[in-house]
């Protein structure tokens, strides 16, 4: 399989700070990565880094075939605008637009970024809403919504450019007990269509059932990477040992 | 006095009182977005400039500033003074230094949206620009609605101010019928006028926000 993303010795520091100390990993086109960890272990920061939403301090990120940034430098902006526009990201706490209708969310990047024609644009997100059981919200404001109905809609709206790979940091860290499973339940759902994507995430038993690759982060370095069965089964790391313990209950 | 030809005088004064309040709006509302834009600038000579201005702006008189604006071209200048420059300095002075406060409500409003906001917009391939006029400011205007409405409340009685320029607007006319017919009626009636004036730009301000109102 083609590879889609490669992460070289990539090291963040805010200020004096260090906070990834030189992580590598690849991910191949159609694979779920899960990045798991402490928290504070810089999952975010990795995430940022790679979406282009914070520069690297050194490393290279390879997404799709061109550098995003190659030993510690950037791409021309022009470059990095074109990468990044193959990639989405959903948030934490979804970032939606407010002024816009869950619509208009969904279509207004498809309009204004890639041209595409109002009535182009509407069916491809209609779409995506369904798919999202949303399609009767389509008229609705964001603060009309459940937390849920929320990120489902932030899901199409990432959804609606046609990324190659899809982002999630903790999407269901923001939501009621009650609601993580449709979000979970949809993710998995672009699992089964083959979408790649990278997954920060605290719900173990989601991680090990979704992922084709586990990410263990760390203190800001990769304690431990392989498929889920090892990772869970037969961590090699302590601390990796004593989080699963904790977590997995 | 005839009453008659009071109310028309006040009521052409009036007139002068609304194109004052209507240019300055017109100039100090955009100019406002400049002012912020650089107070919020990369660069720090701009951001230092933009900052002196305000302070300046907001640290002065409003009097003194037309005044300043009306004399300032002889005495700094040498050029001679005009009539027909009273209204002209008057819509300067007036412009500038509302667009002191409105730049100051603007930095407040665009500061106030999450860095979410930003981010969302960068990951979606939003320009810069893009991403300000389409996603920003249709949410600051929402959130600067009452502080503007506050300052529009105070330019429609600041407009009074333009009398110390002998700019004919409704206070002016109201003070010379005053004291050429010693009656206080020509205050009373000015001021019945301000303050329905007052009430229909509350009135057109609270419309807006219940036009706003169908998101939070
Ligand atoms: N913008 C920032 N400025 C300074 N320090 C930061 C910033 N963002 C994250 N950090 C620090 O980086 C470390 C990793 O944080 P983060 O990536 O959020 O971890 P995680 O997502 O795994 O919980 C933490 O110690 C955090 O305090
Ligand atoms: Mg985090």
């Amino acid at each position: 399989m083609e590879e889609i993303l490669r992460v070289k010795d990539l090291r963040k520091s805010f200020g004096d700070n260090e906070v990834l100390h030189g992580v590598s990993f690849s991910l191949h086109r159609g694979d779920v990565l899960a990045v798991i960890g402490p928290s504070g272990g810089g999952k975010s920061t990795l995430l940022r880094c790679v979406t282009n939403l914070e520069p690297v301090s050194a490393g290279s990120i390879r997404i799709a075939g061109e550098d995003l940034v190659s030993g510690g430098a950037y791409a021309p902006r022009a470059v990095q605008r074109r990468i990044c526009l193959r990639i989405g990201l959903v948030f934490q706490n979804f970032n939606l637009f407010p002024h816009f209708s869950v619509l208009r969310n969904v279509t207004e990047a498809q309009r204004v970024v890639l041209g595409r024609s109002r009535e182009h644009a509407a069916a491809h997100a209609m779409d995506l809403l369904d798919k999202m059981g949303l399609s009767a919200k389509a008229d609705a404001y964001p603060c009309e919504l459940s937390g849920g109905q929320q990120q489902r809609v932030s899901i199409a709206r990432a959804l609606a450019l046609d990324p190659e790979v899809l982002f999630f940091d903790e999407p269901t860290s923001a939501l009621d007990p009650e609601l993580t499973g449709e979000i979970l339940k949809v993710i998995r759902g672009l699992a089964e269509e083959k979408m790649t994507m990278v997954i920060v995430t605290h719900e173990m038993a989601f991680a090990r059932d979704v992922s084709d690759r586990v990410l263990f982060l760390d203190g800001g370095v990769v304690a431990e990477e392989g498929p889920p069965a090892e990772v869970f089964g037969a961590p090699n790391n302590e601390r990796t040992r004593e989080f699963l313990r904790r977590f997995a209950g | 006095m005839p009453l008659a030809g009071l109310l028309l005088d006040l009521l052409e004064g009036l007139c002068v009182s609304a194109e004052i309040f209507a240019l300055t709006l017109l100039f100090a509302l955009p100019l406002g977005l400049v002012v912020a834009f650089g107070r919020m600038s990369r660069w720090w000579a701009l951001r230092q400039v933009s900052r002196v201005f305000v302070s300046v702006m907001r640290g002065t008189p409003l009097m003194l500033q037309l005044f300043f604006f009306y004399f300032g071209p002889y005495y700094i200048f040498g050029i001679p003074l005009k009539p027909s420059y009273r209204f002209a300095a008057c819509i300067i002075a007036f412009s500038l230094n509302y667009s002191a406060y409105f730049a100051e409500i603007y930095r407040a409003g665009i500061e106030s949206i999450p860095a979410g906001q930003h981010e969302a917009a960068k990951m979606l391939g939003f320009t810069r620009p893009q991403t300000f006029f389409r996603i920003v400011l249709p949410q600051v205007v929402k959130r600067i609605l009452p502080p503007v409405t506050n300052e529009v409340i105070t330019l429609v009685k600041d407009t009074s101010l333009a009398f110390t320029l002998s700019v004919m607007e409704m206070f002016t006319v109201a003070k010379m019928a005053a004291s050429a017919h010693t009656t206080m009626l020509p205050f009373v009636v000015a001021g019945a006028f301000y303050y329905v004036f007052n009430y229909l730009v509350a009135w057109g301000m609270e419309r807006i926000e219940k036009m706003l109102s169908y998101y939070r």
